[in-house]
């Protein structure tokens, strides 16, 4: 827990920094307007654009910066902690479900939404959660079903089909 | 007499067959979502806002929405004590305090009497809330409706200091969740000058061949509250849920039938201290910003113990200790209302998401509100007290189904849920980016809140900071860039004042205690 608090704070200090870079950034089509000219007042006393986003990443900064004097005086709980971060299970947690999740929109702008949804439930259900096939199935067939008639029929948002935007003609045809 | 004669009115809106059906779907929705381990009130209705917008489209009116909404954060309130009482896992962190003294009741073999005692300290605390929220809000809208640009951001600064002074979490962490919020929402286009803002380009700015890894364009319509709403509170809670309970839940059998409800029933006049502790001063910590429930009723339990002849008795079973942080969350979350409504001020996470649900259905939360929608207002106000009284009822009747349905095991109910919010970003902008950011999002709120980093102040930023920003900047242009125009204003002056106090606070207390610690030392 404790090299992790200390990554985490050097990590969003790093994102810090790139928000307050950005920030300073001048409209594309005014090249003469230079980085950071728009951080602070105009000539009319009016903040510019960048004034907002910069000295709030600047307090994200400097936040950073008090995290990790906190973490070397070992005052806060994370940086007192000999605790994990995270031990083999939430480990093996987050990769089974973080990946699923992440493979879920994959299979989603690959095979679309009704498909992903059947697959994800499949390997949620029955992979991780060793519920039987039957209840899986029931599951993981019904649940695409209902947001099909609720989402493309009744409330007309048709979500993304992918590949298998096909197998759906004949069903448009009927209910659309 | 006038708001009287507005409250009927509102109520008989309320009770149309659409909004009535409404209400009682939104309270079993809440209901379920507040029994469940792992969701909450802002859970539910951050990923159920999406869904409004049908009604929204049925409805012809931002009302029968709203309604809805309102109706799933009133039966979360309600529903957090069944999980509380029969798993002690706390439904949410607003029944936590109702574990205390609701689990060893029921382990006792009285189940059915922490159920009952808390559902009627629930309607008494939220009856109490209602009648304070309809006498204060008109008045207090009214002089809200003075305030300028200056005044509107001082409240938001005073919204931010209450986070970082009486949040009561690690105050880096705090600031930088509430920076990071605030600079999330400026992503897009700068509304005043027109010019683009934090788009990310190619990501990492420096190398063109970097430029076709990620579409980034997506960035051009900035970061929609909700998409960090649904990850926070739909991805990242989940993750932690699966972590935190490790599929180690058992269930309390109660039992229930109509002859323990009613002898529950007939013994609640025991709970009346703790309710009517909860019930007023919940209402006032959860008109606070950052205050709400949890806070609400941890100090209503530790209150009506302090006050207890028989303090021996909490922590096991007393139904004062039931009864006070069922009344309070219940109580707070309708003040938390109070500033949402009157001053477009969200006083916690879930009201922060019905703020930016508002604005969706293009309504302008605030002081106008009152005067120029009391169509809206009055029904949604006449709402609560149907919520409530719908609630309670189908709290009572239905307490063996909702019994039945927390045995539905965790491992059908999370990927259920994270479908929803797939199909819940989706829905509310049609477009793959958004769920992809969202997933992201729902990751990186994981992984901070492993490290104690509070994320509701981030929700609660990104849906303030469109209002934040340019009441800042519009001020300052009005000065000439002079800051003492946030202190030199009637209003304006004295918020900001109590806002730097609140945001010095926890100096101020460091060094009044050192000071307190050395005394002994140099006497």
């Amino acid at each position: 827990m404790r090299v992790a608090e200390l990554v985490m704070a050097v990590v969003l200090a790093l994102f810090s920094c790139y928000l307050m870079w950005k920030s300073g950034e001048g409209p594309s089509w005014d090249p003469s307007i230079a980085r950071f000219d728009n951080i602070g007042f105009d000539e009319t006393g009016a903040p510019g654009a960048g004034f907002w986003p910069f000295w709030l990443s600047l307090a994200m900064l400097l936040s950073c910066f008090w995290i990790m004097v906190n973490w070397v005086r070992r005052t806060s709980p994370p940086s007192q902690s000999d605790q994990p971060y995270m031990d083999g299970y939430s480990w093996k947690m987050m990769l089974l479900v973080g990946g699923g999740l992440f493979a879920f929109l994959g299979v989603i702008e690959w095979l679309g939404f009704y498909a992903g949804i059947f697959l994800f439930l499949v390997y949620y259900l029955r992979f991780l959660g060793k519920h039987s096939w039957l209840q899986t199935l029931l599951i993981a067939v019904l649940t695409p079903v209902f947001c099909f008639f609720f989402f493309d029929v009744a409330m007309r948002i048709v979500l993304p089909k992918g590949l298998s935007e096909p197998l759906f003609l004949p069903l448009y045809d009927i209910f659309l | 007499m006038e708001i009287l004669s507005a409250l009927i009115d509102g109520i008989y809106q309320a009770l149309q067959p659409i909004n009535l059906g409404l209400c009682i779907i939104g309270v079993v929705v809440g209901l379920f979502v507040g029994a469940m381990p792992g969701l909450g009130s802002v859970n539910g209705v951050a990923i159920l806002l999406p869904f409004t917008f049908v009604i929204q489209e049925l409805t012809g009116s931002a009302t029968s929405p709203m309604i809805f909404l309102a109706a799933i954060y009133y039966g979360a309130m309600y529903g957090g004590a069944i999980s509380s009482i029969t798993l002690g896992i706390p439904g949410a962190s607003t029944a936590v305090a109702t574990t205390f003294d609701g689990r060893p009741l029921a382990l006792k073999g009285k189940a059915e009497r922490a159920l009952v005692t808390a559902a009627i300290a629930s309607f008494i605390g939220a009856t109490v809330a209602n009648i304070f929220f309809t006498a204060f809000a008109p008045p207090l809208a009214s002089v809200a409706l003075k305030f300028g640009n200056p005044e509107i951001f001082a409240l938001m600064l005073l919204a931010f200091s209450t986070f970082i002074g009486l949040g009561g979490d690690d105050i880096p962490k705090t600031i930088i969740s509430i920076a990071l919020g605030l600079v999330l929402a400026t992503v897009g286009f700068d509304i005043i000058t027109g010019e683009p803002r934090l788009q990310f380009g190619d990501p990492l700015d420096f190398f063109p061949a970097t430029e076709s890894w990620i579409d980034t364009t997506g960035f051009s319509h900035g970061i929609r509250f909700l998409v960090l709403a649904i990850g926070v509170y739909g991805i990242g809670e989940m993750i932690w849920t699966i972590n935190s309970t490790r599929g180690n839940v058992t269930m309390t059998e109660a039992n229930v039938n109509f002859s323990s409800v009613w002898a529950a029933i007939k013994a609640f006049p025991r709970a009346f201290k703790g309710t009517f502790v909860g019930s007023f001063l919940g209402f006032f910590v959860g008109i606070l910003p950052a205050a709400g429930a949890t806070p609400g009723s941890l100090m209503a339990y530790g209150v009506t113990k302090m006050m207890s002849k028989d303090k021996d008795s909490y922590g096991k079973g007393n139904v004062n200790g039931i009864a006070a942080p069922e009344a309070a969350n219940n109580s707070a979350s309708t003040g938390a209302m109070l500033p949402m409504m009157t001053l477009g001020i969200p006083g916690s996470p879930t009201t922060a998401v019905l703020l930016a649900g508002m604005v969706i259905w293009g309504l302008q939360p605030g002081p106008l509100l009152f005067s120029e929608q009391p169509d809206f207002v009055w029904p949604l106000i006449g709402s609560f007290y149907v919520s409530n009284l719908v609630a309670v009822l189908v709290n009572l009747a239905f307490i063996p189904v909702f019994l039945w349905m927390l045995r539905m095991p965790f491992t059908i109910l999370a990927p259920m849920i994270f479908v929803l919010s797939v199909i819940g970003t989706y829905a509310a902008y049609q477009n793959m980016f958004d769920v992809w950011l969202m997933l992201l999002f729902g990751i990186g709120a994981y992984l901070m809140r492993i490290l104690d980093y509070p994320l509701a102040p981030a929700v609660l930023a990104i849906v303030l900071g469109p209002i934040a920003e340019p009441t800042l900047r519009q001020s300052l242009l009005l000065s000439d860039g002079d800051f003492s125009i946030f202190f030199n204003r009637p209003i304006a002056g004295p918020i900001t004042v109590i806002a730097l106090i609140l945001l010095f606070l926890p100096l101020i207390t460091l060094i009044f205690g050192k000071l307190r610690g050395s005394k002994p030392a140099t006497s």
